[in-house]
């Protein structure tokens, strides 16, 4: 089913902004595509240690990775109540989506502390700097995304958030789930196979 | 179903998933990667290992895609938007890791 709405028109009535932030989503691949190409492309052509085998947590990442999928099931959730007007709900699930963002931020500080008390570092080998590069470019992704989500938090707050302009939330919510859809990608290729 | 409108090219917005589908979206991506995790730590699997967490992870990604970002209720643009930069992006990791002889036969 569809509804007609009167505003960002385009000429093949899809809103602009969504228009826009996909193709801004597809350049986005690209670049993850780069960084995940250079991992595997140097993978296993590390000359000294540490490797993958001997540092990579996956308890560890396995709790960050389930954190990031209930963060995107909040936000969906969110969506849905800015949606119906239920601003109430709205507030808690873009508060609870922030809260799940911070402390996958916080592991992820957590394990690149831990490493570099390890002996990896950017400059330590190959397996370093791919890795460093990769989940650090998506840590700074989901930093953007937390305090995107506290922006909207704190407008729904002021009582500007409203099912009027939940295409807002729609959108933040499309770069939430790219982050999570990108995370599903690096526990497996570089946490899991090894 | 779409509403009448005067407007010459009216915005068209699709109807998103219930609370229900989301949980039930979730739930399987909690399973498929506690299945991931094991099929990692059980040695019986690890002949299988690459392909089993590969398809797994396209599983998750693609439902993740489907329902949470909306892509199969929304426009085919953004579908085309989405997947063709993705399709170019594997393309360039395929290529790149077969220039690199990650795919050459070990002896």
């Amino acid at each position: 089913m569809t509804i007609a709405a009167a505003t960002h028109r385009t000429s093949m009535g899809l809103d602009s902004r969504k228009m826009a932030f996909w193709a801004f989503i597809g350049s986005e691949c690209l670049l993850f595509g780069s960084l995940i190409s250079t991992y595997l492309v140097y993978k296993g052509r590390s000359v000294v240690g540490p490797y993958p085998h001997d540092i990579l947590n996956i308890p560890f990442t396995s709790v960050s990775t389930f954190d990031l999928l209930m963060s995107s099931l909040m936000m969906v959730l969110a969506l849905a109540a800015v949606q119906r007007g239920d601003l109430k709900w709205a507030k808690v699930w873009l508060v609870a989506t922030a809260l799940l963002g911070i402390f996958f931020l916080s592991g992820q500080v957590y394990e690149f502390t831990s490493f570099v008390r390890e002996g990896l570092t950017l400059q330590t080998n190959l397996f370093g700097a791919t890795f460093f590069v990769l989940t650090g470019t998506h840590g700074a992704h989901v930093t953007v995304g937390v305090v995107w989500l506290l922006t909207l938090w704190v407008r729904a707050l002021q009582g500007q958030l409203t099912a009027a302009n939940a295409v807002t939330v729609e959108i933040c919510g499309l770069y939430w789930h790219f982050v999570d859809v990108i995370w599903i990608v690096i526990f497996t290729v570089v946490y899991l196979i090894q | 179903m779409q509403q009448p409108s005067t407007d010459e090219h009216p915005v068209v917005q699709h109807a998103h998933p219930t609370a229900g589908v989301y949980l039930r979206v979730a739930t399987i991506l909690v399973i498929l990667t506690v299945i991931e995790v094991g099929v990692f730590y059980v040695p019986a699997f690890h002949a299988i290992l690459v392909p089993a967490l590969l398809l797994l992870s396209a599983v998750k990604f693609t439902l993740v895609v489907m329902f949470y970002m909306h892509l199969k209720m929304d426009s085919r643009f953004f579908t085309f938007l989405f997947g063709g930069p993705l399709l170019l992006g594997l393309g360039m990791t395929m290529g790149l890791m077969f220039l690199f002889g990650a795919f050459a036969l070990r002896r």
